[in-house]
């Protein structure tokens, strides 16, 4: 590769080098700065984020590979990044709080969901399924110290540990899949992968290899039966980590589900193989979430097993291979994004120090005690719920109509029933706040103005996408428009 | 000469063998070890690949997964030591605080 | 002689393979398992892979193993009883699953491997010629991914809150 092809391969990825040059300088710089200054770290990240946005603005463009087609720029890829480095934002934000409450170092802290973000930013423009694995490699190991980093903690300890098993597990399976459908076509890079299946290079090999795929990728999604670590880890992590967890890397996953199996696996034959795995697993996944998070006694538990039925959701979308399914997931990844953020900063800002962890009584009266805060954690519940005119009423509107058009109609009654069922524990938080009498609980220290900034834009977001959908819509649009044009 | 066939067979026992390992066993270490002989099995594969579609491609995937797999197994490692100095055990079965 | 280096390879690897699972004692876990990657890179080796042979004896059973073998050594760990035996219907699907990867290979391959390779297969300037021009970006992700794992062992593992 020339100096020329170096320079513009440089340029295309200039956000992904950007948001890993920020986690870098935070890493340095806080080893100089006192605990007065230590906000700098949060005031670098987010300028270093703005900067990666207008990057991601800039460089956006007609599909194109780089890099020796490793990786590539597209309108879908800057979608993803500006989603990812909004997760990041609000990450920073909702975390200044907390690190300082729990003494965390700080540094390493922010270093490392910066990098975690440069994997999520990686697996959107990877055009090669070895960068595919790369990507979600290092998000994954960032992931997996974040969820550890409460050294002392036992919970903390233990979910790190089940995590790092498990997804190590799946890496492995993945790492599998790719030898397989390397030993198959000879070639990893996705769209020579679509290109050789366009042309009837069939063999029960490339069955092999997809399904060890999904069951990769599909354990970083936290689909059902791949879910099991999901609930212990999102509930014995720190909850601002907690909080990137369910937001970052499930729309990692399912970027890396896009690049895959959109425009790699996308020609007729293997998709009506692997859609209807998808349908059923999208199906297990919006009923056992559902039903469990119903019998869960702890909010945090809970709020993990609605993430996995979100994730269903969302999954219903993939199983509609068609312009529809895949603008729907990408507006779906957002919303959730925001509900997600939202929720459990209020839950972070609300749990207390000793007894149960999380329980629903902390809640109990929080219509009277904190009127603001109560208004928003509705907010979220609703909006999590599917009630309209929140974002999460237009998402799941969008991501049933993809199936109902892809002739799904099963999977989208499935999934309308199923929310339905969502309702009755979403709405037992709203109810404790407002109709029990507060329990005299330890006070809440007030809002950080950061923490506060976070439940803003969230709640903002969320009506904001749920009364003008169209916005977003039309952007999700364009950016998977080139995946279903007619190809060579 | 070998057939290819019987490399990639090698490689699928041993990374069969090696996922029984990771959720049969009990000790954490094991179980590590166990993660990473699948780890091994799948870089048999690519080199075998590579042998077959005379294609360098595979030699360097082994070069990047075994890299991936020193980073896993230094961070694993270290996860472990946090959890051995509250409990002074490995026993995973003692991982139960959060409820099944 | 090749096929007799392969069946000693395969026989061997295999076996410490298994040995890593089912045996008690982490040690000779840790063991058993430089034994099998020893014989993994034998068998590189005869796959005309010298570099990647020479590459899995220096950094993974050389350091990887070393320092799961220091950790060991540390965590003075004693023999624990070989335990969950797990119901007879965990050994079926894992006896199914291996059963599905072993036959799922067999059939496309011809049985006897695609002619010599040129003498320059394999070798370290083949590597490294791929490595830094067309697999660059995933070389210096995974520089990336390095650092993570450092900052990642020196947080979780050190004795203080710095």
């Amino acid at each position: 590769m020339d100096a020329t092809a170096l320079l513009e391969s440089t340029g295309a990825l200039l956000p992904h080098m950007t948001v890993l040059v920020t986690g870098l300088v935070i890493l340095t710089l806080d080893l100089f700065l006192t605990p007065q200054s230590r906000y700098l770290n949060e005031v670098v990240g987010l300028i270093g984020l703005l900067v990666a946005f207008l990057f991601t603005l800039s460089t956006a463009g007609a599909p194109r590979q780089v890099f020796m087609a490793m990786a590539v720029v597209d309108y879908l890829g800057a979608f993803f990044n500006a989603t990812f480095l909004l997760i990041a934002a609000l990450t920073i934000l909702l975390s200044a709080s907390y690190v300082r409450r729990e003494g965390v170092s700080a540094g390493e802290y922010y270093a490392l969901v910066l990098f975690a973000t440069t994997g999520f930013m990686f697996v959107a423009a990877a055009a090669d399924l070895i960068m595919v694995f790369l990507a979600i490699e290092t998000l994954s190991i960032a992931t997996y110290i974040l969820a550890g980093l409460l050294r002392e903690d036992p919970h903390s300890q233990e979910a790190a540990f089940k995590y790092f098993m498990l997804g190590a597990l799946s890496s492995a399976f993945f790492l599998y899949g790719i030898a397989t459908i390397y030993g198959a076509l000879g070639n990893t890079n996705l769209v020579n992968v679509a290109q050789a299946l366009g042309q009837g290079d069939f063999s029960p090999l490339l069955l092999m290899g997809m399904a060890l795929l999904i069951v990769g990728l599909g354990f970083k999604a936290a689909v059902v039966p791949f879910h099991m670590w999901a609930p212990d880890v999102y509930e014995g992590a720190p909850t601002a980590v907690t909080a990137f967890m369910t937001a970052g890397p499930k729309a990692a996953a399912f970027a890396a589900f896009l690049r895959v199996f959109f425009q790699g696996f996308t020609t007729p034959d293997m998709v009506q193989h692997w859609a209807p795995i998808f349908a059923f697993l999208a199906a297990l996944t919006m009923i056992l979430g559902n039903f469990v998070a119903m019998a869960q006694q702890s909010l945090k538990r809970m709020l993990a097993y609605s993430s996995i039925a979100h994730a269903g959701y969302a999954f219903v979308a993939l199983v509609a291979h068609n312009t529809l399914g895949a603008s729907s997931i990408l507006y779906y990844l957002v919303a959730y994004t925001l509900m997600s953020l939202g929720s459990f900063t209020v839950l972070m800002v609300v749990a207390r120090r000793e007894g149960p962890l999380y329980a629903f009584d902390d809640y109990a009266g929080l219509g009277t005690t904190h009127p603001l805060l109560a208004a928003m954690m509705a907010l979220f519940m609703f909006a999590l719920a599917g009630f309209p005119p929140t974002a999460g009423f237009a998402g799941k509107f969008y991501v049933f109509s993809a199936a109902v058009q892809a002739g799904y109609y099963w999977l989208a009654l499935i999934g309308l029933l199923t929310s339905v069922v969502s309702v009755v524990y979403y709405t037992r938080v709203v109810m404790l706040m407002y109709m029990r009498e507060p329990n005299g609980a330890q006070p809440i220290p007030r809002l950080a103005p950061t923490t506060m900034a976070v439940l803003g834009i969230t709640a903002i977001g969320i009506l904001y996408m749920g009364i003008f959908p169209g916005g977003v819509m039309r952007l999700a649009e364009h950016s998977v428009a080139f995946l279903f044009q007619a190809k060579m | 000469m070998i057939p290819l066939p019987h490399y990639l067979t090698v490689s699928a026992i041993l990374f069969t063998t090696g996922a029984i390992g990771v959720l049969m066993r009990r000790n954490a270490l094991i179980m590590l070890m166990s993660l990473e002989l699948m780890l091994n099995a799948v870089n048999l594969s690519f080199v075998a690949y590579a042998r077959l579609h005379q294609d360098m491609g595979g030699h360097v995937f082994v070069f990047l997964s075994i890299t991936v797999a020193a980073v896993e197994a230094a961070v694993g490692l270290a996860i472990l030591l946090t959890i051995f100095r509250t409990r002074a055990t490995v026993d995973v079965d003692n991982l139960h605080l959060l409820q099944r | 002689m090749e096929t007799f280096l392969f069946w000693i390879f395969a026989i061997v690897g295999v076996g410490g393979g298994i040995m890593v699972v089912f045996h008690r004692n982490p040690m000779s876990s840790a063991i058993y398992l430089v034994v099998t990657m020893l014989c993994l890179a034998g068998f590189y080796a005869l796959l005309a892979g010298p570099f990647v042979a020479v590459i899995q004896v220096l950094v993974y059973a050389g350091a990887v193993m070393v320092l799961i073998l220091f950790v060991i050594m540390m965590l003075n760990l004693r023999e624990e009883t070989l335990q969950r035996e797990g119901g007879m219907a965990t050994w079926i699907l894992a006896g199914l699953i291996g059963l599905v990867l072993v036959v799922a290979v067999l059939p496309p391959f011809p049985r006897t491997p695609a002619g010599t390779p040129p003498p320059e297969f394999g070798t370290i300037e083949a590597v490294g010629n791929k490595l830094f021009t067309m697999y660059m970006l995933p070389f210096e992700l995974t520089s990336v991914l390095l650092l993570i794992g450092i900052i990642g062992a020196v947080i979780l593992a050190k004795r203080r809150m710095l």
